[in-house]
């Protein structure tokens, strides 16, 4: 297992984020299609992948480092756009199935050809994006223009010469796994055995060949038999990044359940459950919302998983089920607005989180644009924002601080000035290197950290 | 604006017991607007797009914590005893019901249930009472009988549910497919809405004392008519017996204490409106 090293995140001493690019429109008017609703790396980090609301997907790849521009690591461009998923309508329901795409998990690469799952709430494709930068030239049966030749007009045969074309990327469904689910598809995970993949909707995971559209396994079922006892949903699923037997899923009540589908075809028992024990001094109406996971990592290493709810980021260690090893604080601020926070919504929102390369470190996002990172070796934290102001090549960010009691020091922000439409619920780590993807509502940010 | 939330602290002056009765009856306020909210929350689902279950579930399960801790408190029993005289409707019923069942048909003939719903002026309420530190800590009880939310679960199955009024005939301009598609969307959807609520509020043991000229009234409603902005206004426009006369029957019989805030008052619904619409 090759560790990576990093001299430190998250306020280290030589350690700085810089500011390396931004996609999207500057527009103050936002519209509602071009909202990105997921954001993933592939494996080797060269390629990046962001859904959006209008069921697109956007693929940029990273530029070879140049040996004129050594200060510039590669920059992401655009490599691949298409039209993933188009909006669907139930007619039995009568109602309309979006096509915002929930989720992006990349294949494992095995060819020349990049494969991905996209999905949406009902329906999840297999694309492929292939290049082309060669075109066969010099047919005997037909022209240039593509006209069929008379055969008794050839009086001699040329065989057919590849020349160089401009780089043409090609993304094609090469499989659509649908009508599996009735509710609605929050998570996607390809598993270790690179061969099946689970989905995950608001009571039951399905588990899936990757070659295999027509049927797929039912491997966890919450449905209650009588719906008006239902007080708790699936809200993540991941697979286990090695055992490819393991796969853990969260709830709305703050639990998560690890199962091994060596043990049962229907793994409704779970093999472990991790739950922490609710504080009864911070108890409140909204105790049960706020602990609603609303998403599900493991580390790298496979030995460690990490929870988001409203308010914290948790990281688990696999063999101990009754509390976290550790707890973060995102934005503690709004315990004292939860009350808001659930009238205008904004307390359902889902922020997801995710870990470094070398799971020292993990990040996720908050509100008024701003994103957390805590380094888990040195304790450190810092708050940083995705913001055209800080958007200069190069330029360092700043962190960013949320004043909390009754004075607010310079450039501090009061909590009361935080804007909760601006909100940060996908990001993205290299696998490899500290290079970070920010969504920010229609504008994706990519970060470096200072190459000195 | 709001600091961290603190318990309630015994303040150990002679002005304790009217100091304690304030708080609690602020709490109750706040907690009767945060279950006023919530069943608001539950019904403006989407009517297009399937409304997100996870979050539905999630205000359910608030609901029914308020509504276990409002019938320990007995609270609660102030809420359907209201509603258990002869002239008022059934009591089982949530109050919630009571709002969108009303037609204006009803109302000019006198009959259907007489009451408002407390929901209907206790949305009104000025913000301020809507977060407090009070509100963010709270001691359930536990081991209250779940009254509330027998069918709450129907917001669930909003397929099926479709699916059976459909085959009722409820629905009989629903999917002519001509015309214009969207409208018959929008008002396949607000009756469905309704619908949802007629299910999610029902109590499953209907009181052998229920109105049967109540359900009769009920089966051929026409819910396309109901739109939830249009209720709560003709509920302020048109009150045959006002809200004032609730608040009096609530007075005389236990004097809890809310009566003072809950006059409705117009401004305060419109905001509430827009907040709902708006978001």
């Amino acid at each position: 297992m090759l560790k990576y090293t990093f001299k430190g995140v998250g306020g280290g001493n030589d350690f700085q984020w810089c500011f390396s690019q931004v996609k999207g429109a500057i527009d103050e008017d936002v519209a509602e299609a071009d909202i990105i609703s997921t954001v993933e790396f592939n494996y080797s980090g060269e390629l990046l992948a962001t859904g959006d609301k209008g069921g697109r997907v956007v693929i940029f790849q990273r530029e070879q480092e140049s040996k004129n521009r050594p200060h510039s690591r590669g920059e992401y461009n655009v490599y691949s756009t298409f039209q993933s998923h188009e909006p669907e309508f139930d007619y039995l329901k009568s109602l309309e199935i979006e096509e915002k795409i929930n989720k992006i998990r990349w294949l494992p690469q095995q060819n020349a050809a990049h494969s991905l799952l996209s999905t949406n709430d009902k329906t999840i494709k297999l694309w492929k994006i292939s290049e082309r930068d060669k075109r066969a030239e010099g047919y005997n049966l037909k022209d240039e223009d593509g006209r069929l030749r008379d055969p008794f007009r050839i009086t001699s045969l040329r065989v057919p010469v590849l020349m160089p074309m401009d780089l043409m990327v090609e993304a094609s469904p090469r499989r659509i796994f649908a009508n599996a689910h009735t509710y609605h598809i929050n998570s996607i995970s390809v598993n270790s055995d690179h061969e099946t993949y689970l989905s995950a909707d608001d009571l039951r995971i399905n588990l899936w060949h990757l070659e295999i559209t027509d049927r797929s396994f039912n491997i966890v079922d919450i449905k209650p038999a009588n719906m008006e006892e239902l007080t708790e949903v699936i809200t993540a699923a991941e697979c286990h990044p090695h055992q490819c037997n393991v796969f853990v899923y969260s709830s709305s009540k703050g639990t998560i359940r690890l199962c091994d589908m060596r043990a049962a075809a229907l793994c409704d028992r779970q093999s472990k459950f991790f739950e922490e024990p609710e504080d009864p001094s911070s108890r409140s109406f909204f105790s049960e919302i706020i602990s609603s996971i609303s998403d599900v990592k493991f580390s790298h290493s496979g030995r460690y998983m990490m929870t988001r709810d409203y308010l914290s980021v948790k990281v688990w260690d696999l063999n101990m089920e009754n509390r976290p090893v550790e707890t973060y604080q995102v934005h503690e601020y709004l315990r004292s607005k939860l009350c808001s926070l659930y009238e205008n919504d904004c307390i359902f929102d889902k922020f997801e989180c995710c870990w470094n390369g070398s799971d020292s470190a993990i990040m996720t996002g908050s509100y008024n644009n701003f994103f957390r990172m805590f380094d888990r070796n040195t304790r450190r934290d810092i708050t940083l924002e995705a913001s055209r102001e800080n958007s200069k090549p190069r330029a360092v960010l700043k962190p960013r601080k949320v004043s909390t009691g009754g004075k607010r020091k310079k450039d501090e922000i009061s909590v009361d000035s935080l804007d909760f439409n601006k909100k940060i619920l996908h990001t993205a780590w290299h696998p490899k290197e500290n290079v970070i993807a920010v969504a920010a509502t229609n504008n994706l940010y990519i970060f470096q950290d200072k190459i000195n | 604006m709001y600091s961290k939330g603190t318990k309630r602290k015994f303040s150990g002056s002679a002005d304790t017991a009217t100091d304690d009765k304030a708080m609690a009856a602020s709490y109750s306020l706040q907690r009767q607007s945060l279950l006023d909210m919530s069943l608001i929350k539950l019904q403006l689902c989407h009517m297009l797009v399937e409304p997100n279950l996870c979050r539905s579930v999630l205000i359910a399960n608030t609901v029914r914590q308020i509504q276990e801790e409002m019938t320990h408190d007995g609270s609660w029993q102030v809420v359907t005893e209201a509603f258990s005289s002869p002239s008022h409707g059934p009591s089982d019923r949530l109050v919630a019901t009571e709002v969108l069942c009303r037609s204006p048909v009803l109302e000019q003939q006198g009959g259907g249930p007489k009451l408002y719903s407390v929901m209907g002026y206790n949305g009104c309420r000025e913000e301020e009472v809507v977060t407090d530190k009070a509100l963010c800590s709270v001691a359930v009880g536990d081991g209250a009988p779940a009254l509330l939310l027998g069918t709450i679960g129907h917001c669930w199955d909003r397929a099926e549910l479709r699916v059976a009024e459909v085959e009722a005939g409820v629905s009989e301009d629903s999917l002519s497919g001509s015309g214009d598609e969207e409208e018959t969307r929008c008002r396949e959807g607000t009756k469905l809405a309704t619908g949802q609520v007629f299910g999610m509020f029902e109590i499953k043991n209907s009181p052998p004392g229920s109105d049967p000229a109540l359900e009769e009234l009920f089966s051929d409603v026409d819910a396309s008519y109901y739109d939830l902005d249009t209720m709560l206004t003709g509920i302020q426009s048109t009150p045959k017996m006002g809200p004032y006369d609730l608040l009096d029957s609530l007075a005389s019989s236990h004097g809890p204490t809310s009566n003072s805030t809950c006059r409705a008052d117009l401004n305060e619904l419109d905001h509430i409106m827009e907040i709902i619409v708006g978001s």
